[in-house]
């Protein structure tokens, strides 16, 4: 297990160097020049080409590529042309709304979901499975911008119960979590419930049931447990997405977060800002991803073994098995 | 035998039938049925003939909804069993009665280590420490020949005819009265399932529980069992010992199965197959169910049904052309 977790680690090097080359190539062929958002349309040939030369603008791709890497190496992100101040200090700065945004949205997204899913699947059929089921159509199909802009004006404007933007107190932080986290409630509780209603179906099921398990055992550790195997895989892949909808939910709620950091590097094409926070990004969703592929192989022990590491093991036990079965039958 | 002696079970009258948007399925048609202690019983016939309703239905771990026993009494030990409420049948299951299911492939849970499997019956139904249960299940694998030290391993580690011995360890882990076998060796291949019967023959003689054996094998019943019960189109046409079966066989059912095995000493091309199909379990006929494909038929046949009549002591047959009727 810890083999396999090093050599993820190490393969994540080359995804996240992949990722930030085409970042780089892609502000490259992007039109628009930050030297002429910093200094404005008045400026003079003379001192863009000086500005251009002195913030390594003129420098062919490569070079800028290693010089960042470079920088990296040595802990350093670079210097935020807008503020001029360094990109790294207010990234770790940031880094803890974001994660605490996307941290409980998560939370909520499994903790609601997984329940309500199970629930839906247990009284597949009835009025409450339907009720549940179109609840939760009704959530998926609604985008989180808009439902999020429905809930500022609902709770911040018309009841004011809620504050609007910035973070100054938890209750802030109710408006975008509920925004983030509604859709993926209703993400996994329907996963789990077509998984749910896969699983049943086993014949393990039935055996479990066949042995006297009281139904609570039967769904929670038998039926459930397999189910979950492929919502791991789904969790994993939320992550990706909620960070994506805390870029929209953050500039809307005003969180000061990682996201609301990205997009305005995007929209002041401050290229040390975008290089550094989609690094960081990236960083996360490939930790993510080894997360959920650890998690899957302690849950699933056919994926543990597929690492071969009890062969021989099994051979010597597949020996001992024949000599036993003779003694039973002689 | 003698048929007043105290039956362990008795299914009396029992009807399934599974409710479709479609159609009524009439799976198992006024069943009567009983079982000694310590006895084998085989109970016979085609794919879809109904025997895994009425072993599902013993243990009410039938599909409901679409199943439903629409008429019937089973009776174990005195008590009947549809009539018990869920908390008193889940005492019975896996420790009363156990059942052994047909394909070991998909039978055991996947992520759960095969000694838990077994041991959570045995912890399930009895109040014994973490330990004890762990000793007892090692004893139950290494009963059924697997090392006990294979307690931590998980199914797919096994073997096919593997892992049907760890399910019938965890079928006898509670040492049941009685054991439902539904076609425990049809997914196994011969020579596993050679072994698998031989191994389930010498515990019988170990263990004093009286056997349910599913199956559409008459080799298996001839080796196996004491009592044969013929199951056709969720009915039970003839049955009685093993001997009154196989020497002195009597509905034109019974004689088409033998007739269709292929014979060794002969030096015959083709196998005589019986004629026709089942008749569709959505749309049975009026008057006897095998009469479509039966070569004595006669006009009565299609219009009443035959009585199940006694030809000789233990021996009923269900046709009106038997000696009884």
């Amino acid at each position: 297990m810890l083999r396999f977790i090093r050599n993820r680690l190490l393969m994540m090097i080359p995804i996240v160097l992949g990722i930030s080359f085409i970042v780089l190539l892609l502000l490259e062929i992007t039109p628009g020049d930050p030297a002429k958002m910093l200094l404005g349309t008045q400026a003079t040939p003379e001192r863009l080409a000086a500005l251009r030369a002195q913030l390594g603008l003129d420098d062919p791709i490569l070079v800028r590529f290693v010089n960042f890497l470079w920088q990296i190496v040595h802990g350093d992100f670079g210097t935020s042309f807008m503020t001029k101040r360094p990109v790294f200090e207010e990234m770790i700065m940031r880094m803890p709304y974001t994660l605490v945004l996307v941290g409980i949205s998560l939370a909520v997204s499994v903790g609601l979901g997984i329940p309500l899913g199970v629930y839906a699947a247990t009284h597949h059929n009835t009025w409450k499975d339907n009720g549940a089921m179109f609840i939760s159509l009704f959530f998926v199909s609604m985008p989180v911008f808009w439902f999020a802009l429905l809930l500022v004006r609902f709770f911040g404007v018309e009841l004011r119960w809620l504050p609007l933007s910035g973070i100054d107190s938890w209750q802030s932080w109710i408006l975008p979590i509920v925004a983030t986290s509604l859709g993926f409630v209703a993400t996994i509780a329907r996963q789990t419930r077509s998984n749910m209603l896969e699983v049943i179906r086993q014949d393990y099921i039935v055996t479990a049931k066949a042995k006297g398990l009281p139904e609570r055992k039967v769904i929670y550790r038998h039926a459930l447990k397999n189910a979950l195997i492929p919502i791991i895989m789904v969790i994993g892949n939320m992550f990706g997405l909620l960070i994506g909808g805390a870029l929209i939910t953050e500039v809307i709620f005003g969180i000061p977060g990682l996201g609301q950091y990205t997009i305005a590097g995007l929209t002041g094409r401050d290229y040390p800002v975008i290089q550094g926070s989609v690094f960081m990004l990236s960083v996360m969703f490939s930790l993510v991803i080894l997360i959920v592929d650890v998690v899957f192989a302690i849950v699933d022990p056919r994926i543990r073994s597929q690492s071969g590491r009890k062969k021989h093991k099994d051979q010597k036990d597949g020996n001992k098995i024949e000599e036993n079965t003779q003694k039973i039958e002689a | 035998m003698n048929s007043t002696s105290t039956n362990l079970l008795e299914i009396k009258d029992l009807a399934v039938e599974y409710h479709t948007d479609e159609a009524v399925i009439y799976a198992v048609n006024h069943v009567d049925f009983s079982i000694n202690k310590g006895e084998t019983v085989g109970l016979v016939g085609e794919t879809g003939a109904g025997k895994t309703s009425i072993a599902r239905s013993i243990l009410r771990i039938l599909p409901m909804p679409p199943a439903k026993v629409v008429s019937g009494e089973i009776f174990y030990n005195g008590n009947d069993l549809l009539k018990l409420s869920e908390r008193e049948m889940r005492k019975i299951r896996g420790n009363k009665i156990a059942m052994i299911f047909q394909d070991p492939m998909t039978a055991l849970n996947p992520i759960e280590t095969v000694g838990f499997q077994i041991a959570e019956t045995i912890q399930q139904h009895n109040s014994i420490s973490h330990a004890e249960a762990h000793q007892r299940t090692c004893e139950m694998l290494e009963m059924v020949g697997i090392p006990g030290d294979r307690f931590k391993d998980f199914p797919h580690q096994f073997s096919g005819g593997m892992k049907q011995r760890v399910v019938i360890a965890m079928a006898l882990a509670c040492n049941p009265a009685l054991l439902l076998a539904d076609e425990p060796t049809t997914a196994l291949d011969v020579t596993i399932q050679a072994q698998v019967l031989e191994m389930m023959q010498s515990l019988k003689e170990k263990v004093e529980t009286a056997f349910v054996l599913i199956t559409h094998d008459l080799g298996v019943v001839a080796e196996f069992c004491d009592k044969v019960a013929v199951v056709y189109a969720g009915e039970i046409v003839e049955r009685g010992s093993a001997e009154d079966i196989f020497d002195r066989a009597n509905h034109p059912y019974t004689l088409g199965l033998f007739a269709s095995l292929p014979k060794l000493d002969a030096t015959e091309k083709r196998l005589s197959p019986i004629k026709g199909l089942m008749p569709d379990p959505t749309d049975l006929p009026d008057g006897c169910r095998f009469c479509d494909r039966c070569p004595n038929a006669k006009d009565e046949c299609s219009k009443s049904s035959p009585k199940e009549a006694e030809i000789a002591p233990g021996h009923t047959v269900k046709c009106f052309f038997s000696g009884g009727n």
